[in-house]
């Protein structure tokens, strides 16, 4: 699929009716969705033939094969989309940071995830799914971190021995979707990382 | 859920450490859902299976045509049956049940509910407290 018409297919996905605010559901934008996904296919061949895992799918714009997320009324969302859009996606309902996964380790190729920023009462809860996306994918993790913990997480990925690439420096557009939001949407740099592992 | 899936998943409760995968499946529905057969990433998909769990999974929903060991010799008729009962059948409602500590994991619309009981309950009243909190703030 080119970038342009998976873009546009993405589009018009079905948001949330009732955000929750402690899990930190903030929709991935079609256009980043779009974009993380054709960079894996299109730079390194991460997607095609593979078993691609969502992390934390949210809506669902991010699903390829397998999405899992902590929220069924996320995940019922995702599902709509993908059935909407005829993408073959098994979802499971868990917890990632309490579910050890164990089977799903060296059973998943490639992790694309969006993982919660960790502002909330949740600090760190990214690096608690990098981790665990770290332990199971065989072969690279593709994720989205706040740029202000960028040399945080270079350091980490060392300490973990992956390596790790700054793929893109993008604007996320975050809604504002909670009735104690004062703007409709603040704008915030996030990276785009891709994690490999080393051999 | 699809039987590929399903092989993944196992207990996870606090001190269940062994015997506890394959989940038994009861009560099951089944619909299958026709997708594009693609016998390379089949292939490549196999040797993560685990065979014996696979086998005793489909016979508890009633398929019985697979042989009890992988085959040496995997031809097209092969891939296409396995295509079939991985890929193409899919468990829309059921539980799923721990051979060891008898928890019960159910499957409703389809999607697997490996939450454990105390975090959704947990879960939920720190939501409810957390809207109550902002509420107030506002
Ligand atoms: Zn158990």
């Amino acid at each position: 699929m080119r970038l342009k018409e998976l873009e546009s297919s993405l589009q018009d996905v079905a948001v949330f009716d009732k955000p929750k605010f402690k899990l930190e559901q903030y929709c991935t934008s079609p256009h980043l969705a779009a974009r993380m996904l054709f960079t894996a296919h299109s730079n390194y061949d991460d997607i095609e033939s593979k078993t691609v895992a969502d992390f934390g799918c949210g809506c669902g714009i991010l699903s390829y094969n397998l999405a899992l997320d902590i929220d069924s009324s996320a995940l019922c969302i995702a599902q709509k989309n993908c059935s909407n859009y005829d993408v073959d996606v098994d979802f499971v309902l868990t917890d990632l940071t309490l579910d050890p996964l164990r089977r799903w380790t060296d059973n998943v190729d490639t992790i694309v995830m969006n993982p919660p920023f960790g502002t909330k009462n949740n600090k760190g809860i990214d690096m608690i799914f990098l981790k665990k996306a770290l332990e199971i994918a065989t072969t690279s993790v593709y994720s989205l971190h706040k740029s202000s913990t960028r040399e945080y997480i270079l350091k980490k990925a060392q300490a973990w021995n992956v390596e790790c690439e700054v793929l893109a420096e993008l604007k996320f557009d975050v809604p504002m979707m909670y009735k104690f939001h004062k703007k409709k949407s603040v704008d915030i740099n996030v990276d785009f990382l891709r994690f490999e592992k080393k051999e | 859920m699809r039987l590929v899936v399903h092989n993944m998943l196992q207990c996870h409760v606090k001190g269940c450490d062994s015997n506890n995968f394959p989940l038994r499946l009861f009560d099951v529905e089944l619909e299958i859902h026709e997708i594009e057969f693609n016998p390379q990433f089949l292939q490549s998909l196999l040797p993560k299976l685990d065979w014996n769990a696979f086998i005793s999974t489909a016979n508890q929903i009633g398929i019985t045509s697979l042989p009890q060991a992988l085959p040496e010799e995997i031809d097209e008729d092969f891939l296409k049956n396995l295509h079939r009962i991985l890929f193409e059948t899919h468990i829309m409602q059921g539980k799923m049940v721990c051979s060891n500590c008898s928890h019960e994991y159910p499957i409703k619309e389809g999607i697997p509910n490996m939450l454990l009981n105390e975090e959704e309950a947990e879960e939920e009243a720190e939501v409810e407290a957390e809207v109550e909190t902002e509420a107030e703030e506002d």
